[in-house]
């Protein structure tokens, strides 16, 4: 897959809740918070992602004992580069929504 | 006192198993614990616990499955046992719904897992069948032999399914996934 295809939501919300490392239940909090309550990032889904992370070399484990869900994570600068370019292809969704939904609203619910 | 429970799911009745313990949960009995086809159950205020099962990636007892079910355990979920490879956990309700997964990709992804594992289930008891049905051409007369015959013959119908089970829960994963997340 191409550096241009779009992030899972997963993903994006991880990378951009890592400003500082954090470990697992630090990242589901941040995300949680940072969209309102609306992102609830699961045990599962998150290890899986993390993995896929650290593989890729988006994140790394900060080093430290004991198993994953005692390590903290950090950005690497592949990463965000990563989330910047994601950035950017949402302002591209978002400004042709808006130019083209705009005024459509009441249709919609109609 | 606690409730011991003696009940049979197959692999692809996980859903139907969660919304067993869940109901179980309703009425007052948490899991507690989980053997072969048993389950143990501890009073609680009805509704208080979210129980959730995976089939895991390993075996509990290897370094990877503990890893995984130390990462559980770490967002506040109890780990309440395994199975071989399927792992139990419970969370209380109060604190925001429990789920294992938020998103469909990793939903089809345990999906496949439980797949892939009775195919090689499925494979294996074949493999015994064409083996069972060799020996009885040499021994028609085996009453052992025809038994097994016929309990292997039963298992391979239902695996087989329970493979199309999976596979249409997956392929609906998989259609709601061709237009979002």
């Amino acid at each position: 897959m191409g550096e241009s295809t779009a992030l899972t939501e997963a993903v994006y919300y991880i990378l951009l809740s890592l400003q500082t490392p954090l470990h697992g239940y630090g990242i589901m909090q941040r995300v949680e918070q940072m969209s309102g309550g609306r992102v609830r990032l699961a045990a599962g889904t998150l290890y899986g992602a993390l993995n896929s992370l650290c593989e890729k070399g988006w994140i790394v484990a900060l080093p430290g004992e004991g198993s994953r869900g005692k390590k903290q994570y950090r950005l690497t600068a592949e990463g965000l580069r990563a989330a910047q370019a994601e950035l950017r292809r949402l302002q591209e969704l978002a400004a042709n929504g808006e130019r083209v939904l705009r005024g459509t609203e009441q249709e919609g619910q109609a | 006192m606690n409730k011991k429970v003696y009940k049979w799911f197959w692999a692809w009745q996980a859903d139907e198993e969660e919304a067993w313990l869940a109901e179980m949960a309703r009425q007052g009995h948490a899991l507690a614990g989980v053997g072969y086809a048993a389950y143990e159950f501890e009073p609680c205020a009805p509704g208080a616990y979210i129980v959730r099962l995976e089939l895991l990636d390993a075996l509990p007892c290897t370094a990877r499955g503990r890893d995984y079910i130390e990462f559980v355990e770490s967002t506040g979920a109890e780990y309440l046992g395994s199975v071989l490879r399927w792992a139990y956990f419970r969370k209380k309700a109060g604190e925001g719904g429990f789920d294992l997964f938020s998103d469909l990709d990793s939903r089809i992804r345990h999906l496949e897992r439980i797949y892939w594992l009775l195919v090689a289930l499925t494979v294996m008891l074949a493999a015994n069948l064409c083996n069972v049905a060799a020996m009885l051409a040499r021994f028609p007369q085996e009453m052992l032999l025809r038994a097994g015959a016929a309990v292997e013959i039963l298992l391979l119908y239902l695996f087989l399914r329970g493979l199309r089970t999976i596979r249409r829960k997956r392929n609906a994963l998989a259609a709601e996934r061709a237009l979002h997340e």
